[in-house]
């Protein structure tokens, strides 16, 4: 049934890059994610599983502080990103942001060209000096984002103009553009045909060779497939954390056998 | 459970045909047909009060746009214009010479008149004086034939156009029944016409008894210089104040309080601005009175809520995804207000302030106190800078001020400047449209 079963998982343990400590949040009186503890390594693929609203993207909004846009959401405990907590006063929200990209669960890209909407990140932290090089990694970055064949006749056309998963490829080329530490990525792949899915996975498996990416999926095979760590949320709760081939065939928790297996959620 | 039992809890689906209407989508459609047809009745009933509207100012407005005109062929001969300048009533020479001129024209046609002096002058004014400067100006027309067009007194006018009748008409110092007659043979002679009166665009107003010579140029200029005030003010303080309330401020009771009071002042009647603007930048700061640059002061202060309430309402429109996009790439939140935001909400924002200026066009009742109605501005400010500051009036001012005139004449003009008045706020919801069209690139 899943590939984890068959494939020899990396099982190694990286450096930390992320540890989540006593996280808890609240949306007004709603508690949408309760003291949890999380450590997500460098270089390696975490998958976020769980039923919908158990509080995934929540979450993986806290990793780079999606949710200070959210006037009613409450974060408390703390988050280190490399030892430093990311929620202290001194941190500047937008320069974490540079560090941790993230993919949103719905296609987001700007109402500009597909030229400019990967431009745009690189050319706002000053990565390109000259035309040439902001071409140089557009392309780049299009190519990774497995899309570049489809669009590079076309780049000055709006990218809104193309489809969902045409889209959604284009707003992970365009969150890799500005090369950040980790990847945040919410369900990138809820739009996407088995085979871009496919290449979006091979991406992924490519991208932990340098950085650390966080997955939220529906998928069990997917999670399987890419992700060398698993967490398991439930209600808020994460109720279980480890390596993903021990999660998928030899889960502590009944309620993370019954979710694998199809039972809740 | 049994078969039987599965079948009484779940009635097998009622067959029906697509092609009969059952009464549920009869209903339905009915209630639709009628919706519609209200929706032409409420057309309908706009395009007709429009459609009246535009008539009766058209109608009504046209007068002031034309003129009557004696057009007369006229030679002075170097003899005659030496004789004339060698008289102690030079003018009264030139006059002289004219009228005959023109019994002379009437002769030729058949028509015997006597000419009363003061009859010309009430119909023509002083022609004499003008005959003088055009020659003394170019004495090369001396000699030749030279075709005159003399304006007539706007009661001519009024004759024409049926406002003043031989029954109705007040014997005075302005025009008495015998000159009807007058008018009368002029006509038949061929020598009246009609012409675009150029003066009511381009001139000032005149005095109270010369409703002919008034215009409503001076007046154009004094709303320019009052909207160049308001936009300049208002266009960058609304927006920014908008912006800031909606992307940056924090929410709490003070925001909310501030928003509010926001939305009351766009619904605070325009005279309290008006007494305002006379509280503070005439009484306490000492600006000049019924200068455009108070007045647009004022209409800033009233316009203000326009715009802040049209720019939020256009931020707010903007899906919070795209925001979230920009964050989401290590932008700052200016940068994604000004990069990604502010561009889409431009053509809301750009409609909103042109309404708003539009508004501002038209509003009469704040100028009231602070002196720009009734004051007759008797011609153009001599600068740019001046024409801040110099005082003057404004559109709906001056059509205010000619409407609550006594003489009736100028009740045409009151029309004919509300046309002028009109064609500006057409011009600015054209410019409004074409702006939206522009910025409007719906990816
Ligand atoms: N912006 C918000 N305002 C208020 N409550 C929210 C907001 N976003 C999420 N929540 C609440 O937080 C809880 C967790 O939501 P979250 O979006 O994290 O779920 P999820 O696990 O990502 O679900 P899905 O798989 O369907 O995307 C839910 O109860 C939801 O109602
Ligand atoms: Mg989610």
């Amino acid at each position: 049934m899943y590939d984890a079963l068959h494939r020899q998982k990396e099982v190694d343990v990286n450096e930390i890059k992320i540890a989540a400590r006593g996280v808890q949040v609240h949306y007004g009186d709603n508690h949408a994610i309760k003291d949890v503890d999380v450590d997500i390594e460098d270089k390696t693929v975490t998958a976020f599983i769980g039923p919908s609203g158990c509080g995934k993207s929540t979450f993986l909004r806290c990793l780079n502080r999606m949710n200070d846009t959210i006037p009613i959401c409450r974060v408390e405990g703390s988050i280190l990103l490399d030892g430093e907590d990311i929620y202290d006063k001194r941190v500047d929200p937008v320069q974490l942001r540079a560090k941790v990209g993230m993919v949103f669960q719905k296609p987001n890209p700007f109402p500009k060209s597909i030229y400019d909407n990967i431009a745009y990140g690189p050319r706002i932290h000053g990565m390109a000096r000259n035309k040439a090089e902001l071409d140089e990694i557009v392309e780049r970055a299009l190519r990774r984002g497995a899309i570049w064949e489809e669009v590079k006749d076309r780049l000055n056309a709006p990218g809104t103009g193309l489809s969902g998963g045409q889209q959604q490829r284009l707003c992970i080329a365009r969150a890799i553009a500005t090369e950040p530490e980790v990847l945040l990525m919410d369900e990138p792949c809820s739009a996407l045909d088995p085979i871009a899915t496919a290449q979006v996975e091979e991406l992924i498996d490519e991208l932990r060779e340098n950085y650390s990416v966080v997955i939220v999926t529906h998928s069990m095979q997917q999670a399987a497939r890419v992700s060398q760590r698993t967490a398991f949320f439930h209600l808020g709760n994460l109720v279980e954390f480890g390596d993903t081939s021990t999660i998928f065939t030899n889960p502590e928790d009944p309620r993370t056998e019954s979710y694998i297996t199809g039972r809740i959620g | 459970m049994t078969d039987a039992t599965l079948h009484d809890g779940q009635p097998a689906p009622r067959k029906s045909s697509l092609h009969q209407l059952d009464a549920l989508t009869k209903k339905r459609n009915a209630a639709e047909s009628r919706f519609k047809a209200y929706g032409i009745v409420a057309i309908l009933i706009g395009l007709f009060f429009l459609v009246v509207l535009t008539v009766t100012i058209v109608r009504s407005g046209i007068p002031a746009f034309t003129q009557t005109v004696v057009a007369v062929e006229f030679t002075l001969t170097q003899e005659q214009f030496d004789d004339a300048e060698s008289k102690l009533m030079k003018t009264g020479a030139y006059q002289d010479y004219f009228i005959a001129a023109m019994e002379g024209k009437l002769a030729e046609r058949g028509i015997e008149m006597d000419f009363d002096p003061a009859a010309i002058e009430r119909l023509l004014g002083k022609i004499g004086s003008n005959l003088r400067e055009h020659y003394r100006a170019n004495p090369g027309d001396l000699g030749r034939p030279v075709s005159f067009e003399l304006s007539a007194s706007s009661r001519v006018d009024g004759y024409f156009n049926g406002r003043v009748t031989r029954d109705t008409l007040v014997e005075s110092r302005f025009l008495m029944l015998s000159d009807l007659d007058l008018v009368d043979a002029l006509s038949d002679a061929g020598l009246l016409k009609q012409a675009f009166n150029w003066n009511f665009i381009t001139g000032a107003d005149s005095g109270v008894d010369n409703p002919g010579g008034a215009g409503i140029g001076a007046s154009v200029v004094g709303s320019f210089f009052m909207m160049l005030v308001v936009l300049v003010l208002s266009l960058p303080i609304g927006v920014a104040a908008s912006i800031y309330l909606e992307e940056f401020a924090p929410k709490n009771r003070f925001t909310d309080l501030i928003e509010v009071n926001i939305s009351n002042l766009a619904a605070v009647p325009s005279i309290v601005f008006g007494i305002l603007g006379l509280a503070v930048f005439i009484q306490f700061m000492h600006l000049p009175q019924s200068a455009p640059l108070v007045g647009g002061l004022v209409l800033t202060l009233m316009t203000l809520p326009t715009i802040i309430i049209s720019t939020r309402a256009s931020l707010k429109a903007v899906p919070p995804s795209i925001r979230d996009a920009a964050l989401g790439v290590g932008a700052s939140k200016m940068q994604a207000v000004f990069h990604h935001v502010l561009p889409l909400a431009m053509p809301g924002i750009l409609t909103g302030t042109i309404i708003g200026l539009a508004q501002a066009l038209g509003e009469t009742a704040p100028l009231l106190l602070i002196g720009m109605v009734g004051f007759v501005a008797r011609g153009y400010p001599d600068g740019f800078l001046d024409g801040f500051v110099e005082p003057n009036s404004a559109m709906p001012a001056q059509i205010y001020t000619w409407a609550a005139r006594s003489d009736v004449a100028f009740y045409d003009k009151a029309w004919g400047g509300i046309i002028v008045l009109l064609v500006f706020l057409l011009a600015m919801n054209f410019v409004a449209i074409v702006l939206r069209r522009r910025f409007e690139r719906r990816w």
